[in-house]
């Protein structure tokens, strides 16, 4: 993807279920290599805010703004920049990880030879597992061939919800190496309270304080 | 990074490929869609016994084991999607109007499937006879069409919904009502040998049916994909 400067702007964004208020009044602004960790406790929305920035989810007031070089992309436009990978996610358990990849890079645009994808499959630590079907995984494993899913497209921002869920010391160091290019590449967003996981991020919001108190 | 060459129907012929996959590993609809059908024809057979039918009930009998056996299978498309809770993958790579495409084309080739099957197995077991066999065809295909454009956004529908059993045929009866109507008038002209000509006119409501469906569905997609 050619080197364009991106910026992703969240203006007076709120959430409720029917009549059950999520969280209201949420400004930020992230440019360039600018990584951002969003906590709070269990239910504080955490990844209803995440789901609403990947554009799963609408939100109840506010907007979320997606500048490619001062152009606000649409919906359409928003799904080549942005990866989102989460505990929630499932992949086809009845297909293989290769298949998986294959056809998740293929409804993307994406053309990626078999062999590119098995070198990929290698370096998350599943060589050899390629063409074992998704139902055989490990919950760790599974983690690892979302994160690949999630870097087919080599996303300008990177949303990532509870990021070290189920991932053992090589797989953690994996992930480390993720948020590094991710980094150097455009914007990492991601939705944890783990202690480890928090030093990621240059800026945090946490949910739980009032007005939701954003901390450079 | 991979090369970006693929088109808008390579895109919609991978969803369509990965569900052919999947089905052919699960049967998730397959096995209830012949099963529906094998099963309901064998209890039509036993129940006409030796009474001789005209080839308007047996037109009626051949609309209603289709329009059942689809009820039982092609709501799967959407329904494994949210059981298996990969909808959400699905909406994060692909845009609404691809995935429409390619689960309508899984459906059409899972029904042209089940026709392949059923239509033998009726002539056979009811002694339907079939004078205008050009005729049937282009209803059935039409028909088919038809009945899967419509078929395909309600399950999308019903998808979404809390109770997904019973709502599908109930959702999906009156809208198909005309369809039906006209498929078994133009099968009944097909089966007692009419010239193409008069059978022109269904030919022509199914056609525009299809159309409308297709249209109709295609556009309020985006509404039901979305949360």
């Amino acid at each position: 993807m050619p080197n364009f400067m991106i910026s992703l702007e969240v203006k007076s964004l709120a959430k409720s279920f029917g009549f059950r208020k999520v969280f209201e009044g949420i400004n930020f602004s992230l440019g360039e290599k600018e990584s951002l960790v969003i906590t709070g406790k269990n239910g504080s929305g955490k990844s209803t805010l995440l789901k609403i920035l990947a554009g799963l989810l609408r939100p109840s007031k506010g907007e979320v703004n997606i500048n490619l070089d001062s152009q606000i992309k649409n919906r359409g436009e928003r799904r080549k920049l942005i990866s989102f990978a989460s505990p929630d996610l499932s992949l086809y358990d009845e297909l293989t990880a290769l298949e998986n990849l294959e056809f998740l890079a293929k409804v993307q645009g994406l053309d990626f030879k078999p062999d590119e994808l098995n070198k990929k499959l290698d370096e998350a630590g599943l060589k050899g597992r390629g063409e074992d079907q998704v139902l055989s995984y490990s919950s760790g494993m599974k983690q690892r061939l979302k994160y690949l899913f999630a870097l087919l497209n080599e996303p300008k921002i990177l949303l990532l919800d509870e990021p070290g869920n189920n991932l053992d010391e090589p797989g953690l160091f994996l992930l480390d190496n993720i948020i590094a290019e991710q980094k150097k590449r455009g914007i990492l967003v991601l939705a944890t309270n783990d202690k480890r996981e928090i030093k990621y991020g240059d800026k945090i919001l946490n949910l739980d304080q009032q007005g939701f108190s954003f901390i450079s | 990074m991979g090369t970006k060459s693929s088109t808008w129907t390579s895109r919609v012929s991978a969803l369509f490929l990965k569900d052919f996959k999947s089905e052919l590993r699960t049967r998730y609809s397959l096995n209830a869609l012949v099963m529906f059908a094998v099963i309901t024809l064998t209890v039509v057979s036993f129940s006409i016994g030796m009474f001789s039918l005209s080839s308007k009930i047996k037109s009626s009998l051949f609309w209603i084991v289709i329009f059942f056996s689809a009820m039982s299978g092609l709501a799967q498309v959407f329904i494994k999607e949210e059981e298996a809770k990969t909808s959400t993958l699905l909406k994060l790579v692909a845009s609404p109007e691809s995935i429409f495409a390619g689960k309508l084309l899984y459906n059409l080739v899972l029904l042209l499937f089940l026709e392949i099957v059923i239509v033998p197995l009726f002539v056979i077991m009811l002694g339907f006879s079939i004078l205008n066999f050009w005729l049937f065809l282009c209803v059935l295909v039409l028909g088919s069409l038809g009945l899967v454009c419509a078929t395909t956004i309600i399950a999308a529908i019903v998808a979404k919904a809390s109770v997904k059993g019973a709502l599908f045929a109930v959702l999906s009866f009156p809208i198909l009502l005309p369809l039906l109507v006209t498929v078994i008038s133009g099968t009944n002209l097909a089966s007692e040998g009419a010239s193409f000509s008069q059978g022109l006119r269904d030919l022509q409501i199914l056609f525009s049916y299809a159309v409308v469906m297709f249209v109709a569905s295609f556009l309020l997609f985006d509404f039901v994909w979305e949360e």
